[in-house]
């Protein structure tokens, strides 16, 4: 069991606050991404974890025993870097038993187990090679291996796909997860990349300026953003977003429409919802398409609503051509709505 | 001007300047160093070997350098290692500890003769303390093993900085990532460093050792102010061919053998210190 907790997390450099106050909990054997911006504090979350960075005050625990003052080699953890940083002067092999050499484990012992784990990423024809003659997405497959040898009950991947080319970055992607399902250990993996978080995760967790905006699974989050924030980030196209103002009994107007929302006393809303979510209706939101991107099966429109920028994603069928008027209106249930002064999402 | 030949323009002048003071010069004593009146001989490498002098001074010259570099090999590493973990005064500290690189080996052997000679700090201080009653002469024939440690101990003082500055520069090209990584991975401080740091610096290893070798086989000026005539070295021995007894062609022998020694020495090193091929950093 290696269930992870973190309590009331905090870390300052100086005077500034790269995270506040983090609380998580991460199941055993669960995928969890951390998923932000660069400089949200992604990183500096895992490295408190590993124990690279001692947090300014807060707990770390796993698998019910707190770890946050031991050196990273007693924390029964392992971990990926960004830049893989396989040890140059030692083969693949010895790069992959490195952990296991550490432990003084016997040489046998460190042969099958790295036979194992080369055997699983399929870096078994490497093994006597050095990382000068490896590629980069070779050398990410060592980088992994290492890991996995030390058979640990977690193990924390920093970006490890940001430096592979698109196509690689997809084929590892899979490769991993399933991989990592295979080996039964807890996962936190740190990326900025929304898709390898959607595609990975059994939970994101979406970071922002040093705090977690919203922790759930990776439908939940782009479903039903917890936060603006959210909703402006995760998806691509990203939400739209229109000023709402209330007509009572839960009716809002949005660029001079009238829609069910939220019954709440608000003086303002805002109307947010996703590309994919909005339909050509007879009547509805006036859009004077801008500009047209055909994406084979869809086409994107970038529309003008009433002064602000709204895209659409219709089907390619449609012929909308720019300057061409479009009715819309959300389908049922896709509509969110936020507050503006809390940024926080209103049901 | 065509691109294909600009290079070697460009390296022109610096090429004119080597062959006409060092190619051509090297050449004279070559030629000095394998004739005598009759033409071609091996007779001045003859003479300076046979001479009673010569395995005295090949042996101070070799056991200095054997007592010497590995010492100032892990001074060097330490003093690298701690210059490397300091945040603040890091330049400052590592300015003071060249400072010996400024001044000449002539001048670090006067240095270090104050310190030991008969009226030098030394003697006053133990005079002082009550060591001893009257100054000795710590520097004279019947302690030879103090001239040998005199020497070794300004040799050290003065040339252990070219080491450091080489090794700091070293390991400051050596990513922070790999120690993160050896520490997540189990490495104690002391294995980062024997298992990470040592075989990732080889490259300035080799460097700062062949330099270091090389100059301790041309130890002369330290001798000959702490030691004089007491501990013959080889250089002593060529200087005093050359210009006590005017014996240019036994001169330029032993410069020969000398040099020969070096390249033998420098190839050993570049030999033990290799880096496999595709395992540099």
């Amino acid at each position: 069991m290696a269930e992870i907790q973190i309590k009331n997390v905090a870390k300052s450099f100086g005077a500034y606050q790269a995270l506040n106050d983090i609380n998580l909990t991460i199941a055993d054997q669960e995928f969890m991404v951390l998923l932000g911006a660069s400089g949200c504090g992604k990183s500096t979350l895992l490295r408190i974890i590993a124990g690279l960075e001692t947090a300014t005050s807060g707990e770390v625990w796993i698998g019910g025993r707190r770890i946050d003052h031991l050196s990273p080699k007693d924390r029964g953890i392992a971990m990926v870097f960004q830049n893989y940083a396989v040890f140059p002067h030692l083969t693949v092999f010895e790069n992959i038993g490195f952990g296991l050499r550490m432990q003084k484990l016997p040489n046998d012992e460190v042969t099958r187990r790295v036979e194992r784990v080369a055997g699983l990423m399929h870096i078994e024809m490497l093994l006597k090679r050095y990382s000068g003659e490896l590629s980069g997405g070779q050398r990410q497959r060592v980088a992994v291996a290492r890991a996995l040898a030390m058979e640990p009950d977690v193990i924390l991947m920093d970006e490890p796909l940001s430096n592979l080319d698109a196509l690689l970055r997809m084929e590892m992607r899979a490769e991993l997860k399933g991989v990592l399902a295979e080996s039964k250990t807890t996962a936190i993996y740190v990326t900025h990349d929304q898709v390898e978080a959607m595609s990975m995760a059994d939970r994101i967790s979406v970071m922002h300026e040093g705090n977690i905006v919203q922790a759930a699974s990776p439908i939940e989050v782009y479903r039903n953003p917890a936060a603006e924030f959210v909703a402006s980030f995760i998806g691509n196209p990203p939400m739209n977003f229109l000023p709402a103002n209330p007509q009572g009994g839960g009716k809002w107007s949005v660029a001079g429409q009238t829609w069910d929302g939220p019954a709440t006393e608000k003086p303002l809303l805002q109307f947010a919802i996703r590309p994919e979510d909005m339909m050509q209706t007879e009547e509805g939101l006036t859009a004077i398409a801008k500009v047209v991107e055909p994406l084979g099966a869809h086409i994107l429109v970038t529309c003008d609503v009433a002064g602000s920028q709204f895209r659409v994603i219709l089907d390619s069928e449609m012929s909308v051509r720019p300057g061409q008027k479009l009715t819309l209106s959300p389908q049922p249930g896709r509509a969110r709505w936020f507050d503006p002064e809390t940024t926080l999402a209103v049901a | 001007m065509n691109p294909r030949i600009l290079p070697y323009v460009l390296i022109l002048p610096v090429t004119v300047f080597l062959c006409m003071f060092f190619l051509y010069p090297f050449v004279l004593v070559a030629q000095q160093a394998f004739s005598t009146e009759t033409g071609f001989s091996l007779d001045n490498f003859r003479e300076v070997v046979d001479y009673w002098r010569f395995p005295i001074s090949l042996q101070n010259t070799l056991l200095l350098a054997a007592a010497v570099v590995p010492f100032q090999v892990g001074l060097a590493l330490l003093m690298a290692t701690m210059v490397n973990r300091m945040k603040r005064g890091r330049d400052m500290i590592l300015y003071i500890w060249t400072i010996p690189l400024g001044i000449s080996d002539l001048a670090a052997g006067i240095i270090w003769l104050a310190i030991f000679d008969q009226s030098g700090f030394l003697n006053s201080m133990m005079n002082g303390l009550g060591v001893i009653d009257q100054p000795v002469n710590l520097l004279s024939y019947q302690n030879p093993g103090m001239v040998f440690l005199a020497i070794a101990l300004a040799e050290i003082w003065r040339a252990t900085a070219i080491m450091l500055v080489i090794l700091v520069a070293g390991i400051g090209l050596i990513p922070k990532e790999y120690y993160e990584a050896a520490e997540v991975f189990g490495a104690s401080p002391w294995k980062r460093f024997s298992r990470i740091t040592l075989p990732l610096l080889r490259p300035s290893l080799q460097t700062a050792l062949v330099l270091r070798v090389i100059l301790a086989f041309e130890i002369f000026a330290v001798v000959a102010a702490l030691g004089g005539t007491l501990f013959p070295v080889l250089m002593g021995e060529t200087y005093a061919y050359q210009f006590d007894l005017r014996n240019g062609g036994a001169a330029a022998a032993m410069a020969l053998i000398i040099l020969a020694i070096s390249i033998g020495f420098t190839l050993i090193i570049l030999r033990a210190l290799r880096v496999p091929k595709g395992a540099s950093i």
